[in-house]
């Protein structure tokens, strides 16, 4: 037996025995390595947007564990008590929401959150997990494709929340509620053709709900087709974050030295505009590096999605799968110019808000739905 | 059936996860391409962007020129001055602040509220002014107070200083806050961080001599706009460029002979300017009352500022410049020398004055001003003595437009191109002036009798003191005309003197020299034997000079002038405009005595001391600090 044997299999069983745990977890290896990585950044990232504030970091790591906590928890839960749950989560978070919209708490103008003492919680990240969950279930116990009755009837699903949640106003989280909702019902293969034809009345509706959009909606709207044209009000966030990502170029300022970022011209730069910070800071490089883990992150969640057994698990899977990169992609999109500034955070990389705890909570059952799979083939 | 549904549904879902798939390819190479933009293609727009964010410039006020007499005795210069500066973020209770400032007396209660509004409307990190130049006391007071009162401190910062006061102000001008207006038309990078800017006389005509170029420095800063030091390695070049002061100015004026000027006129409403006939120097310029001109640069309260609007003596009106007044008596030289150039006198020949002149026809009566009867008079005597009669007989033979186009050679009637602005060009009426002005045919005609009266300087003729001084500099000179100036050179940093040279204008042309002879005859005999008689004793020189009293208000025919009966306010304005030495002129001098009466009694002694202070360089005894009863 040579050294390297040695070694070889001392690795090996390292290897092993982490395999095990993870499968005593019910957790996925490469999808925890790829959200740990993302972590991380976050983390570096955070500390340099913050100006340098060790709390901050410390928060996030709280708020970390809290997530990593819902998601061992989650990943041990079967499809079966999943579907179960559902209805009763989604009615709870109904209630939240008319809660927090009757006698919410008033922060920033808008009322989302419900003060539990210690801590601020948004009813409307139930949503988040709640819909997919129902729409699902539904789905689970229906024939695919969606015939129209059972499309009413996950549209109402939809509607309901979204309706709760824009007005107060969130249009950021509305928007991604509807996305995982919309997303189960795509997956579940409703027709090109029906989709086309929701597509053009939902144009039409988007014409006739301009008249009930906030006038700063409506403003953001307008800015975001002309940015210049408000460059000090308005405009400014997305001025300013444009400079940020321009001006950080191939390789970035470098850590810690954005000045966008660190002379606070950009606004919100550790939360929803920290996209800009790491455009500047790190430069196309590093958002490469960022897009790489997440698009990682996305294909592992949907392959581990189509692994999973059942219409219940492959639709909740594949939702949360793709829902995960609908927040990417709005933030980034948002930050970078290409879309309207609506409130989403970049996800595992913002500061702050309880996405972080949803969002992990999300992957916790995304894995428990896979390693929950019957195996049919062996 | 179950396992066909189960078959065609891993199909559909199969398809779309496909489908997914390549939407998210999709979008994330558009999200690709839209970076790639920002940061490869427009990568130098956006680092110059970003650039420009962080540097701000940092404006380094240059000092503003000082003003100094004709021998550099410093007249205007800048002192630091202590004022209370107020940062509202480091101000824990911006009101109760306030309100304790005002109960130790270091700002006035009624103050409060507009300073909260003011300071309020600055930016929370900037020094806003609360209190300007305070007293030594005042800052003794705040000094051990200071500990109570956080956010709030003394700042040092250049105003104009004006070690005599309220000297020369009309001629000097001040200094106040940029406003609205001034911004229209400065060049506004060029005055950033300048809060004052010169109004009125010196201090605006040569604003741009003055102000000098302010500097600059670059510095780092934050979204805020506030001053930081970059964390980190890269230090970006910081830029600075040194103000380049303003230039000092050295006026004509002499100091002792304003001084002399501003104390022999005292109290009385008027004006005395003193030119220099040989160049057109302004060696006095008094314009009574006056004002602190330091009240502007501080800032007026609107108290003090309706009391200075308000007034009904004007201290602000300069009337050297802009008071237009009837010339009286003082335009008969410039009458004689027309009557004499146009040949229609023989200077030896008497006319008997009996008080009263008509014209043929005519039985309205021209009186003689005091009343009086001269008796036989010739062209001297009637200077001397300032015959009515004589002068109401020439001007009808001269005719209105003779005397207009004589008189203008005079400077009347037009601006005399003195370089400091306001000046008004008072107004030498013709005809041809009337039909334009009025509107009704019957106001527009000349009648014979206007032409009686311009001939001893009342009607529609109006004149400004500068006017006149101008006029009795030209008469000094015989002939020979120069713009009034208040400046005559520009001092750089090096400490050299660059003169300005005299401007010649048109003047008087083709009088005789025995013309000009005999009008010095008949204004010397004015200070001699003549109506200004009294002035003229004790001379170590010669003094040639004419009286001047303009009716305020026409005396009804038939009716006697009666001072004492007459309320103040429409008494006669005393003039007196003269020369000295009467053969080779050094000083011109215009008095002026609103409502003062007599020119003779009132405004002629006060010309004999000004013309003592710069011929004989007789320090006025009160010049010191003491003060001298008018």
């Amino acid at each position: 037996m040579t050294l390297t044997d040695h070694r070889d299999s001392a690795a090996r069983r390292t290897l092993s025995t982490a395999a095990r745990l993870l499968s005593a977890l019910k957790l996925d290896g490469p999808l925890l390595v790829g959200l740990g990585l993302l972590a991380v950044y976050g983390l570096l990232v955070q500390y340099s947007a913050s100006g340098q504030s060790l709390e901050t970091v410390a928060r996030t790591l709280l708020r970390i564990g809290l997530g990593a906590m819902a998601m061992i928890g989650l990943a041990h839960s079967s499809p079966n008590f999943l579907r179960s749950l559902a209805p009763w989560l989604y009615g709870a978070g109904i209630l939240l929401l008319l809660i927090v919209d009757a006698m919410g708490y008033v922060g920033k103008g808008a009322q989302r959150w419900l003060d539990l003492g210690l801590i601020r919680f948004q009813p409307s990240e139930i949503m988040k997990l709640a819909v997919p969950m129902l729409a699902a279930s539904i789905m689970h116990e229906r024939r695919l494709p969606p015939d129209w009755k059972s499309l009413l009837l996950l549209a109402a699903i939809i509607v309901v929340p979204v309706g709760l949640v824009a007005p107060q106003p969130d249009l950021g989280t509305a928007l991604l509620i509807f996305a995982s909702g919309a997303l189960v019902v795509l997956m579940a293969g409703l027709q090109w053709q029906v989709i086309g034809g929701l597509a053009l009345a939902g144009a039409g509706a988007a014409v006739v709900g301009w008249r009930f959009l906030h006038d700063y909606q409506r403003q953001r709207i307008r800015i975001f087709l002309d940015p210049q044209s408000d460059p000090l009000g308005s405009g400014y966030h997305i001025i300013q974050s444009q400079i940020a990502i321009g001006s950080g170029g191939l390789f970035g300022k470098g850590w810690m030295h954005g000045s966008q970022a660190q002379l606070d011209f950009l606004p919100e730069r550790s939360t929803d505009f920290i996209f800009a910070v790491i455009g500047e800071e790190f430069g196309l490089l590093g958002l490469i590096v960022l897009m790489l883990l997440y698009l990682f992150i996305v294909s592992r969640s949907v392959y581990l999605a189509t692994q999973a057994s059942g219409t219940f698990a492959r639709l909740l899977a594949s939702s949360l799968a793709l829902t995960f990169f609908v927040y990417v992609f709005i933030n980034a999109g948002m930050v970078s110019g290409l879309l309207p500034v609506v409130g989403v955070p970049l996800p595992l990389i913002s500061y702050g808000g309880t996405s972080v705890v949803t969002l992990l909570a999300g992957f916790g059952i995304l894995m428990g739905l896979h390693s929950h799979r019957k195996l049919v083939n062996s | 059936m179950r396992i066909k549904d189960q078959w065609n549904e891993q199909r559909i879902y199969a398809s779309r996860t496909f489908a997914a798939l390549l939407i998210v390819g999709v979008l994330s190479l558009t999200l690709l391409g839209k970076l790639v933009y920002l940061q490869i293609v427009r990568y130098e727009y956006y680092l110059e962007l970003s650039q420009g964010n962080r540097v701000r410039l940092d404006p380094l006020p240059a000092s503003r020129g000082l003003i100094l007499d004709r021998r550099g005795r410093v007249l205007v210069d800048n002192e630091p001055a202590f004022q209370l500066e107020l940062i509202r973020e480091q101000t824990p209770n911006l009101n109760d602040t306030l309100q304790r400032l005002a109960a130790l007396n270091l700002i006035n209660h009624e103050d409060v509220e507009p300073l909260g509004r003011i300071i309020h409307a600055r930016r929370s990190f900037d020094s806003v002014p609360i209190r300007l130049r305070l007293s030594d006391e005042e800052i003794g007071r705040f000094a051990v107070h200071r500990h109570e009162f956080e956010g709030v401190d003394l700042k040092a910062r250049q105003t104009r200083h004006y070690p005599y006061g309220e000297l020369g102000v009309h001629a000097l001008g001040y200094v106040a806050a940029v406003s609205e207006d001034d911004i229209g038309r400065i060049d506004r990078p060029g005055y950033a961080g300048t809060t004052l800017i010169g109004k009125l006389g010196v201090e605006s005509a040569y604003e741009t001599q003055l102000h000098g170029l302010n500097g600059y420095s670059q510095i780092l800063v934050n979204a805020q706009g506030r001053s930081v030091k970059f964390q980190g390695a890269y230090q970006p070049e910081l830029r600075s460029e040194a103000p380049v002061a303003g230039k000092d100015l050295v006026l004509a004026l002499d100091l002792p002979t304003q001084q002399a000027a501003e104390l022999a006129l005292g109290e009385h409403r008027g004006a005395v300017v003193a030119i220099d006939p040989a160049n057109g120097d302004v060696l006095a310029l008094v314009s009574h009352p006056d004002f602190d001109p330091s009240l502007f640069g501080r800032g007026l309260t609107r108290s003090e500022y309706s009391q200075l609007t308000d007034n009904p003596d004007k201290p602000l009106l300069n009337r050297a410049l802009r008071g237009a007044y009837p010339s009286g008596s003082t335009i008969k030289p410039v009458m004689a020398l027309a009557g004499l150039s146009y040949h229609l006198v023989d200077p030896a020949k008497r006319q008997f004055c009996d008080g009263v002149f008509h014209l043929p026809g005519s039985r309205h009566m021209y009186r003689e001003g005091k009343g009086g009867k001269h008796g036989a008079v010739d062209l001297v005597d009637a200077i001397a003595r300032s015959c009515d009669v004589y002068f109401y007989g020439l001007a009808s033979q001269l005719g209105v437009d003779r005397i207009a186009t004589f008189a203008a050679q005079f400077g009347l009637g037009a601006l005399t191109g003195i370089d400091i602005s306001g000046e008004k060009p008072g107004l030498l009426p013709t005809p041809e002036w009337k039909r334009q002005t009025y509107k009704r045919p019957q106001d527009q005609i000349w009648y014979p009798g206007e032409t009686v009266n311009l001939g001893v300087g009342q009607g529609y003729l109006t004149v400004t003191p500068l006017q006149l001084a101008h006029m009795a500099a030209v008469l000094g000179e015989r002939g020979r005309s120069f713009q009034p100036r208040v400046v005559m050179g520009e001092r750089d940093a090096t400490g050299k003197v660059a003169p300005l040279a005299p401007v010649a204008s048109p003047g008087a042309t083709g009088i005789s020299a025995e013309d000009w002879a005999l009008i010095l005859r008949g204004m010397v005999g004015a200070t001699t034997y003549g109506t200004a008689a009294a002035i003229g004793k004790d001379t170590r020189y010669s003094i040639a000079g004419k009286t001047g009293t303009a009716q305020v208000y026409t005396v009804a025919q038939n009716a006697k002038y009666n001072e004492k009966t007459v309320a103040e306010r429409l008494r006669d304005h005393a003039w007196f405009i003269g020369f000295a030495p009467a053969e080779a002129p050094r000083i011109a001098v215009c008095v002026l005595v609103e409502n003062g009466g007599f020119g003779a009694s009132a405004a002629a002694p006060i010309a004999r001391r000004v013309m003592d202070a710069y011929l004989l360089e007789r320090v006025p005894a009160a010049a010191a600090g003491g003060s001298e009863k008018p």
